[in-house]
């Protein structure tokens, strides 16, 4: 069954050169046809053979029908970012073959249907020929289901020529079923049959294998919108409003996933949250804004068009003080763009939304287990603020599986700000001359003290309003109440600052270049500090975890020459923002940017700053 | 016999609540003398003061525009939130969900409603959330000095926008074919009427829309246009005459003539009694209720009074199952799940 085979591939064999966990093996089938299940099962199997592992779905905007490719990068190293290497190719899709078979790193295996009509014209690669259509026909398993159970006959070759354990490849199935013992089984079938098949009919000719290695017991697999989720639940979240949009559509799915199983009051079985798909986002941050106006923890989940809906609200939200969390899981824009590509396009609209001067809270988680955390934090931080906080995620941190820390328990009780309930608020009437009022700054660090509805002390209430106020909540007009109050909104944002998740910073003393990045690229960006190092070069690393920017943050910059910002967009978003806060400082920043959909790569970071370095000389 | 309870009200100092009229009052309005809305905050005052509720059980919600300016001229220890333009049902249903303990009041206008609200006022209805809704309808933008709005009637002719060429939007029907649970119109030249409305609007366990015609003096009360006092003055044709029974008080027989009336029990036990005027109506028939709605508008009439109402409907905070406690008191202990359900859920994505 072996095609082509070429006589300096067949050396390298002879030679007992090997590759062990560190490939990437690039799948790909036709949009809708299953093969989520296939690539999971893969991947989680991987996983628990003690390999680091990432797995990358790159899916057009469709459901059935147009190619998409999924990839897995092994790196026994735990480097997980993208890799723009295609050493091992499942064809599954004759309509981009011919492509695929291009993609092929020399060297490299090509995985194919043998019903493909397309002659192979590499010469310089492996090649494996599966017959998928026999093989399920084979398996006895019902004729309607055959088309979506194909996808398992490369799982079961690929065990074989790779050495993956069937028995974990049986348990992750299991797993991924939840214990539907028909389907597992049905699935599990055909792989068993596609590896007996190999067995019996391919010769491995190329280098590539994987081993076992110690168990990953401190990591975990998921992805960072089920994290983000997760960790609102912890984090006590109440009240959820949205509205379905890619690629933030599986994070409020996955609240309605856990809340009903972790936060059911336990004697009464009762709820003790509300989740609502309203009708457009226009609505999603009018009620998110509402509860939490009114005392719930309140959070919503969208993406760039979504947040452009959001943008009246939350400039109100901002002026009339209202605790809210924003989580835009970014997507490739302007305009529709494209929804299911990652980018992070939304740093400089979040920065500045909003009409008049606003300011608001950001968070940039950079893994899945940081959007575990953040979902928490982000609850906590909007509550002592007062505010909205936006939390940027994207489609890649955010919809794919990764292997990530375990999630560690929220380590701070949960903090609800300044709430004054009927004997808190008796008590600071009498302590202060019967002096309260909603927007009155008694601590003198910028955060007033708030009633809730449902407060029975007379004087209590109070009317919320994006108009003009005084220090009561009372509408006026008047010059110096109006800037008063309005500066006094500014102080709070200092304040903030100490509440917020401090930059990660990698210094080495004397080191006077440095890298700055926000979010999903730390991957990316961590291994190219290493591929620098290895080559004698070495960068200090500060990456952002929050805006507004802190005095830390600035003292990086300045103790730095020159600082490269590396980001998922075209005009250097971040870079900006930084110039922004830091004019005096503008000319160090070196923009390290471009969006083509995927996400970055540490090769390509390299070349980048590489070329910039040369042309300093 | 709701001058019954009106009169226990009104010649004590304090009502049940151990309240004074002043309790309910707030700032003095802004609005222009005469205009509607006054009359309308007047007569929400008057509806909560007769009803004993205490102001800090009602939540006030508005959004932008003449109408949404009134919740500050009414019921001044509520608390309240005047939100975005036509956005003020998404801020009241999440609001709402504090504590579903306390009463919600939306103030909105016709611009605000039946413009860009539109979506918003629909989607509000169609979930049903327990909350009465007003709209103070003049057809005309007040706060920009006189535009037409979408309620304006085809052909009116307003001083700098000259003639309307298009056809109104009719709140009322929006609201029914909405399937609203409660739609009523009503006069804001007709007080008892609308404070009894909104009485019967603060029992009903579910969305309570009341349109009421509440002339702009400033900029549309032309004679013989829709929306004018005088042409509502002449044009009313109430359906039946409504009074509002709360729970505790009991109905005789003598009250009413046999024949005549017919109650509607509201899910907290209250009863609406509507008298018969001119002829039978039946506000539990949304067939009924839109047959008469396209006879008034084909004739001119301003039919006002309680169009429609069905008090069984669960609302949207039935369906949500939420514990006691308002969720806006519930302690962190009830909020963050244990340790070990943590160490659970890791386990269960390896």
């Amino acid at each position: 069954m072996i095609q082509n085979p070429v006589a300096d591939v067949r050396k390298e064999i002879e030679g007992n050169h090997k590759i062990v966990n560190d490939f990437c093996i690039t799948i790909s089938t036709v949009n809708g046809s299953g093969s989520a299940t296939a690539n999971l099962t893969l991947l989680r199997t991987l996983f628990r053979m003690g390999i680091p592992v990432s797995g990358k779905n790159i899916f057009p905007s469709n459901i059935q029908g147009l190619p998409t490719w999924y990839t897995i990068r092994l790196n026994k190293d735990g480097f997980l970012a993208r890799l723009e290497q295609d050493d091992i190719v499942v064809a599954m899709n004759p309509a981009s073959f011919a492509r695929e078979e291009n993609y092929v790193v020399p060297g490299g295996v090509l995985f194919y249907d043998e019903d493909f009509a397309h002659p192979i014209t590499r010469s310089d690669i492996h090649t494996y020929s599966m017959p998928v259509k026999k093989i399920v026909k084979e398996s006895e398993a019902p004729a309607g289901i055959r088309d979506y159970l194909a996808n398992m006959v490369y799982v079961g070759v690929l065990s074989h020529i790779l050495g993956i354990d069937l028995d974990k490849i049986r348990q992750t199935i299991e797993y991924h079923f939840k214990g539907k013992k028909s389907a597992s089984d049905t699935n599990f079938a055909i792989v068993q049959k596609a590896a007996e098949w190999a067995a019996a009919n391919l010769v491995k000719t190329d280098p590539y294998q994987v081993q076992p290695m110690p168990e990953l017991s401190d990591y975990i697999m998921t992805d960072g919108n089920s994290a983000a989720a997760l960790g609102a639940v912890y984090g006590g979240v109440q009240f959820t409003a949205w509205y379905p949009i890619t690629p933030a559509t599986s994070l409020s799915e996955s609240l309605m996933e856990y809340l009903p199983e972790l936060r059911k009051d336990p004697e009464t079985g009762k709820n003790t949250f509300v989740i609502v798909q309203a009708e457009d986002e226009l609505a999603a941050i009018g009620m998110t804004a509402g509860a939490g106006w009114a005392g719930l923890r309140s959070m919503t989940s969208t993406s760039g068009p979504g947040l452009s809906l959001m943008e009246e609200y939350m400039s109100l939200a901002y002026f009339a003080e209202m605790p809210l969390v924003v989580w835009d899981v970014q997507r490739v824009g302007p305009s529709t763009g494209l929804p299911t590509r990652t980018a992070q396009p939304d740093l400089t609209q979040a920065y500045f939304l909003g009409h008049g001067d606003t300011q608001f809270v950001l968070l940039f988680p950079g893994s899945v287990n940081e959007c575990f955390e953040f979902g928490w934090r982000a609850l906590d931080i909007a509550e002592r603020l007062q505010g909205p906080v936006v939390v940027l995620s994207d489609l890649d941190l955010g919809m794919n599986t990764w292997m990530t820390k375990k999630f560690e328990y929220p380590s701070q009780p949960i903090d609800r700000g300044k709430v004054l309930w009927e004997d808190d608020l008796k008590k600071l009437l009498e302590k202060r001359d019967g002096n309260w009022g909603r927007y009155l700054d008694i601590d003198g660090d910028g955060i007033a003290y708030r009633t809730l509805p449902g407060n029975k002390l007379p004087g209590s209430g109070y009317f919320g309003r994006g108009t003009g106020h005084d220090e009561y909540g009372h509408y006026t007009e008047e010059p110096d109440v109006w800037e008063r109050v309005f500066m006094r909104i500014a102080k709070k944002y200092e304040t903030i600052k100490k509440y917020l998740p401090a930059p990660v910073i990698r210094h080495e003393p004397g080191n006077r270049k440095a890298i700055i990045a926000c979010g999903s690229t730390d991957m990316a960006v961590e291994e190219a500090l290493h591929l620098f190092e290895e080559k004698g070069k070495s960068f200090d690393y500060l990456r952002l975890r929050a805006l507004p920017l802190t005095q830390e943050v600035a003292d990086f910059i300045e103790e730095h020459d020159e600082i490269y910002v590396v980001e998922i967009n075209r005009d250097g978003q971040l870079k900006q923002l930084l110039t922004i806060n830091l004019p005096r400082e503008a000319t160090k920043f070196v923009q390290v940017s471009h969006m083509d959909g995927l996400p970055l790569s540490a090769r390509w970071i390299m070349a980048e700053i590489e070329k910039h370095e040369e042309m300093d000389k | 016999m709701s001058e019954h309870t009106v009169s226990a009200g009104s010649r004590q100092q304090v009502n049940l609540a151990g309240l004074s009229r002043a309790d309910y009052r707030a700032a003095p309005s802004t609005l222009c003398q005469g205009c509607g809305h006054n009359s309308i905050s007047n007569q929400i005052i008057a509806a909560c003061f007769e009803l004993n509720i205490v102001p800090e059980n009602i939540v006030k919600f508005s959004g932008i525009g003449c109408s949404s300016k009134s919740p500050t001229y009414f019921l001044g220890r509520s608390f309240g939130f005047n939100g975005l333009h036509g956005r003020m049902p998404s801020l009241a249903l999440g609001a709402h969900f504090g504590d579903i303990t306390l009463k919600s009041i939306g103030l909105s206008g016709d611009g605000d409603t039946a413009s860009i609200g539109l979506g918003q006022f629909k989607h509000l209805i169609r979930r049903n959330l327990p909350m009465v809704y007003i709209v103070e309808n003049n057809g005309v933008y007040g706060l920009t000095k006189g535009q037409f709005s979408a309620t304006a009637e085809l052909g009116l002719v307003l001083k700098k926008q000259g003639t309307n060429p298009y056809l109104p939007v009719d709140i009322a029907m929006e609201a029914l074919i909405g399937r609203a649970t409660f739609v009523a119109r009503s006069f804001a030249g007709d007080p008892k009427q609308v404070k009894e409305l909104i009485k019967a609007a603060l029992s009903h366990n579910g969305i309570a829309v009341l349109d009421i015609i509440s002339p702009c003096v400033t900029f549309h009360n032309k004679e013989n246009t829709m929306h004018s006092y005088g042409w509502g003055k002449d044009h009313e044709a109430p359906l039946h005459e409504v009074s509002f029974v709360p729970p505790r008080d009991e109905i005789t027989i003598e009250d009413f003539e046999e024949g005549d009336v017919r109650d509607v029990i509201l899910h907290d036990g209250s009863q609406i009694v509507l008298k018969k005027l001119h002829k039978e109506y039946d506000p539990t028939s949304r067939w009924e209720a839109m047959h008469m709605l396209e006879e008034a508008n084909r004739n001119n009439w301003l039919m006002t009074g309680l169009i429609y109402v069905d008090p069984d409907v669960p609302s949207m905070v039935d369906m949500q199952n939420l514990v006691e406690t308002p969720l806006n008191r519930l302690p962190a202990s009830q909020l963050r799940p244990s340790c070990e359900s943590l160490d659970i859920m890791n386990e269960s994505m390896r």
